[in-house]
């Protein structure tokens, strides 16, 4: 009992060794986010038409790497997490202006700085950042600041500002992740309902003044999710496609490594994008829904992770990072099934991309280090608060 | 304090998670449901379609069957050859590919503006053929330049190939390009370049010489690429067809009538084997089934002799003096004369105040010499007694007036004309004069070369009703050629002395009468050694040609040279041989010829005769013989 008593109250305090931080990581989470890759090394597997080149024998390497990054994330104490939380939402915004800047010079639209082992996508980046400060910013304010409208003037600020950056990229389908996903940690801050239903009523009011800003690729995605027969093989083109995949991969599938949409091309970004429209196809409904089910296992895990915390930083963290992975998957998937337009979003720990995996295990650390320090209490500022 | 705050915001946060787990649980339902209706529901839909995407259904085109002489020499047949087409929706731009493709092989800008138009008229898949019978070399200068050409692509196919060309083109007709009008729901029409037959056994016999067109299950990519294919059905090949035709009489008549405008027919007079069936002046069918140039369909279409005309089965032609073989025995069929009666010819012969010229003072003749001689006061005179509605009857026995059904298009009636026909086709009644016109097979008398080589072989066999055939019965497959039995006619019911009677005065106008030798006699013998003895029965015809006036008549007496060529008199010669035992009848028209049936057509049908008999299968085979009839066919032909 004593000794139970005495780890209670190192976990208050937080000051557990590196090893019995990492002994109180979340094995099982792994386990399932494990599974979760595993599905997509599969898949990557039979995009290159069963072979490991150039896709999947990549992708494990960085899954492996960003199984590494999650432990030390895992460890850092949460308490710096907190009082850096501003600086690394800093260092980020920096390194969208500079992104965009660049862009501006070349010519172009650039999404990444080149830091040349690695091409880092600030963009991917700012949505841990944006969540880690507003967690920080609603970890000090109690219900009745919240309240307040100028209290929420600064947390507004600080999702705008970059969103206007990343749309300039031009990058709507992130831009609008970030807003979705600020919305609900704001949301689960305490902001109260009719705030957010002013703001919905402020977008749709903007709608017909942004429309003539969207690029006409934008416009096209937006036209085809209303009548995908419109141009079936221009811009209807992929969206047909990866219904006929979909649907034609019937209950069962038509065998692993035996879609004809996917390997006779007529399904593009099969390694990407479209890559759940791949796995449906040959693994059929079933596959779809095991993967789905594996999805909703991590959102269980991100929600208890977020109930058991004792602080409001890690509460909000969690749920900001919880909610990032739904919106994730959930538009992936609406978009392949055509139910939403065409964004570039990537199918969470399945879909080929360095930047979105790397970005994703920071975020499942970010998770895990809310999960170790899930007893500790924190000042407003981070600070040792005992009592 | 801080611990009340506390707790009323984990109570707000339980709350607000719980919505926000509801929504996203409900999101998630959504998308099971979707998957559900896309996976289950319209799963067959989509299969469908998937299945649309990746199968290419390709038609496979069945080589034609070839048309083939009664010995099996082909006459008509494929031959490889290479073609290059475009696929358009391939081509980025078709211009911009026929461009290119300009520069390695030789491309006119008609044919150009010619694809151009097609393109816009099919289907971006269709595939368009841009030029056909590629040499060698032009086909491995686009092969290896393909890099630079999208959408355009080499095929190997089988063309076509007439090696008697000349010989044959009116009988074989040609094949060509399908018509819109030609769609029958084949799928094998709507195949780019496929031919059907345009005129001639190509035409009649399409169907069996087309065969069935196979499929081809390819599995493509999304670029259209084949990955493997999936089903093959093999097509079955179109069947021979097996002419009754001899290549070699054919061809020997055709160069025989040299520039003449001319038919001849040559038939068996057993089983109506028809052995040549020649219109001349002809074309070279091979050129019809390239496409002719504007050039030469000039040439063609405005050429006097009217090289585009079948004449031997549409042409038509007063069938003259060859016409009274069937009044003489109409005459002895009704009696109005015995073959021993006489007849008196003064050169020429009074009906009331109408006066008709013989080309002879003749004297007395009876019917032998009536014929032999050709006399017309004698026939005049019998047309008198008989009247037209007792010679047509007769006429029409022997195959007159009517088409002799081998099958082919465009064959021409010829026309017996009767009292009833005057009178329901001009409105006029029938003169006694006219009688005398059709006596002699001149007036409104009309025949087709065909029909007098029907006509003579009726003579020829005894009077039963032989009707001509082109096409052997076996057509079907490639058994081997029999020599099948002989067909079964009808009689046409005439005594055999009445036969015989005519038989002599064709027998005479060959060889001349019994004692005597004649300058035509001379002329018509057959001069193979292991002949000897063999002789031709024949009847000759000179027939005036419509139009001719009474001062181009005394012209033509004179002088026949100084008459234009169009009017002068047409002529015939009908025959059967030999005389003892006919086998074989031929007839010989030849258009405004220099003189007439006996001086000019009458040698014309004892040349083609004699090789007719010397070919005749029944007679021993010499070695000079199996050389030309050797089963071995062309090097160069394909199956």
């Amino acid at each position: 009992m004593s000794d139970m008593g005495f780890m209670s109250a190192r976990l208050r305090r937080g000051d557990m060794t590196p090893g019995e931080k990492l002994w109180q990581m979340s094995w099982s989470l792994i386990f399932w986010i494990c599974c979760i890759f595993a599905f997509g090394f599969a898949m990557l597997y039979s995009a290159a038409n069963g072979s490991f080149q150039p896709w999947a024998a990549p992708q494990l390497a960085r899954f492996v790497v960003g199984l590494g990054v999650m432990a030390v994330l895992a460890v850092v104490d949460v308490r710096l997490l907190l009082r850096y939380a501003y600086a690394f939402y800093g260092i980020v915004f920096v390194l969208l202006v500079v992104v965009d800047l660049k862009g501006f010079v070349g010519g172009g639209a650039q999404r990444w700085v080149d830091l040349g082992f690695f091409q880092l996508q600030p963009s991917e980046l700012m949505k841990p950042a944006i969540v880690l400060a507003l967690a920080r910013y609603f970890h000090g304010v109690n219900m009745e600041e919240i309240g307040s409208p100028t209290a929420l003037l600064v947390p507004i600020l600080m999702v705008i500002a970059p969103v206007i950056l990343i749309i300039v990229q031009p990058d709507l389908g992130t831009a609008l992740l970030i807003i979705m996903g600020s919305g609900i940690v704001l949301f689960m801050a305490g902001v109260r309902i009719w705030k957010f239903l002013a703001v919905g009523g402020l977008g749709l009011a903007a709608i017909p003044i942004a429309w003539p800003m969207l690029h006409d690729y934008q416009k096209n995605r937006i036209y085809t999710l209303l009548d995908p027969d419109r141009d079936p093989l221009g811009t209807g083109y992929h969206i047909t496609q990866s219904k006929i995949a979909l649907g034609s991969g019937g209950l069962f599938g038509k065998g692993f490594m035996a879609g004809t949409q996917s390997h006779l091309n007529f399904l593009p970004e099969r390694q990407t994008d479209f890559i759940f429209t791949m796995l449906a196809e040959e693994l059929g409904m079933i596959g779809g829904l095991i993967l789905l089910g594996l999805y909703v296992i991590l959102l269980i895990y991100g929600y208890a992770i977020a109930f058991r915390c004792r602080h409001q930083f890690g509460r909000l963290v969690a749920i900001g990072i919880t909610t990032g992975f739904f919106l994730y998957f959930f538009i992936n998937i609406a978009m392949v099934m055509g139910m939403i337009p065409v964004v570039g979003v990537t199918l969470p720990f399945i879909s080929y991309g360095g930047t979105s995996l790397l970005t994703l295990m920071l975020c499942v650390g970010l998770l895990m280090n809310i999960h170790v320090h899930r007893d500790v209490h924190m000042g407003v500022r981070g600070g040792f608060k005992d009592f | 304090m801080t611990i009340t705050r506390d707790s009323d915001w984990t109570k707000m946060f339980t709350r607000r998670a719980a919505v926000l787990g509801g929504v996203q649980a409900t999101m998630i339902a959504t998308l099971v449901g979707r998957m559900y209706y896309l996976q289950v529901v319209q799963s067959d839909r989509y299969k469908m379609l998937a299945d649309d995407n990746r199968i290419n259904i390709q038609l496979l085109p069945p080589p034609r069957g070839r048309i083939l002489d009664r010995f099996g020499q082909p006459l008509a047949l494929n031959k490889q050859q290479f073609r290059v087409l475009v696929v358009p929706e391939q081509a980025l731009r078709v211009g911009d590919t026929l461009d290119t493709l300009a520069r390695l092989i030789d491309l006119s800008e008609h044919e150009r503006d010619r694809i151009k138009k097609e393109v816009g008229r099919k289907r971006g898949f269709v595939p368009i053929t841009i030029k056909e019978n590629l040499s060698w070399h032009e086909m491995s200068r686009v092969q290896v330049n393909a890099p630079d050409l999208p959408g355009i692509m080499i095929d190997e196919g089988l063309t076509r190939f007439y090696p008697h060309g000349q010989d044959v083109a009116h009988l074989l007709g040609y094949v060509s390009s399908v018509d819109e009008a030609d769609l029958t729901g084949d799928p094998l029409l709507q195949l780019p370049g496929f031919r059907i037959g345009k005129d001639g056994v190509e035409k009649v016999y399409d169907l069996q010489l087309r065969g069935k067109g196979g499929t081809s299950q390819v599995e493509v990519n999304a670029y259209g690429r084949a990955i493997r294919e999936l089903e093959r059905q093999e097509g079955e090949a179109g069947a021979d067809v097996i002419l009754t035709i001899d290549e070699r009489i054919q061809g020997f008549a055709a160069q025989r009538l040299g520039e003449e405008s001319a038919s001849v027919a040559v038939m068996d007079v057993h089983t109506g084997d028809l052995l040549a069936l020649v219109s001349n002046p002809s074309f070279d069918a091979n050129a019809f089934s390239r496409g002719l140039t504007s050039a030469e369909w000039k040439d063609l279409s405005t050429n006097d002799h009217k090289p585009l005309i079948n004449k031997v089965l549409s042409g038509q032609y007063s069938p003259g003096s060859t016409f009274k073989t069937v009044v003489a025995l109409a005459a002895l069929e009704h009696g109005v004369i015995s073959p021993e009666q006489t007849v008196h010819c003064s050169g020429s012969y009074n009906l009331g105040s109408y006066v008709k010229h013989c080309h002879k003072v003749h004297g007395s003749v009876s019917m032998v010499r009536a014929i032999s001689l050709s006399c017309d006061v004698y026939f005049y005179e019998v047309a008198r007694r008989l009247g037209v509605d007792k010679i047509a009857p007769m006429a029409n026995r022997f195959g007159l007036g009517a088409i002799s059904g081998i099958g082919l298009p465009n064959e021409k009636p010829g026309l017996i004309p009767t009292e009833a026909w005057k009178k329901a086709a001009r409105g006029e009644r029938w003169a006694p004069g006219d009688n005398l016109n059709v006596g002699i097979g001149q007036g409104d008398v009309l025949a087709t070369p065909i029909q007098l080589a029907v006509q003579a072989a009726r003579l020829a066999n005894g009077g039963i009703a032989v009707k001509p055939r082109l096409v052997r019965p076996a057509v079907q497959g490639n058994a081997p050629i029999t020599d099948d039995a002989r067909p079964e006619f009808e009689s046409l019911n005439i005594p055999l002395a009445h036969m015989e009677i005519v038989r002599q005065g064709m027998y005479d106008v060959v060889n001349g009468p019994p004692g005597a030798t004649t300058a035509m006699a001379a002329k018509l013998k057959l001069t193979e050694p292991d002949m000897k003895g063999w002789t031709i029965s024949g009847k000759t015809g000179t027939a005036a040609v419509r139009g001719m006036t009474a001062a181009d008549r005394e012209a033509q007496k004179r002088d026949p040279s100084s008459v234009p060529w169009h009017l002068r008199d047409n002529a015939l010669f009908i025959a059967f041989a030999p005389s003892h035992a006919p086998r074989y009848s031929l007839a010989v028209v030849v258009d405004h010829a220099l003189g007439g049936g006996a001086a000019f057509a009458a040698p014309i049908a004892k040349d083609i005769m004699e090789l007719v008999l010397r070919l005749d299968p029944s007679r021993k085979p010499r070695a000079e013989d199996q050389i030309a009839s050797g089963d071995a066919p062309a090097q160069s032909e394909v199956r």
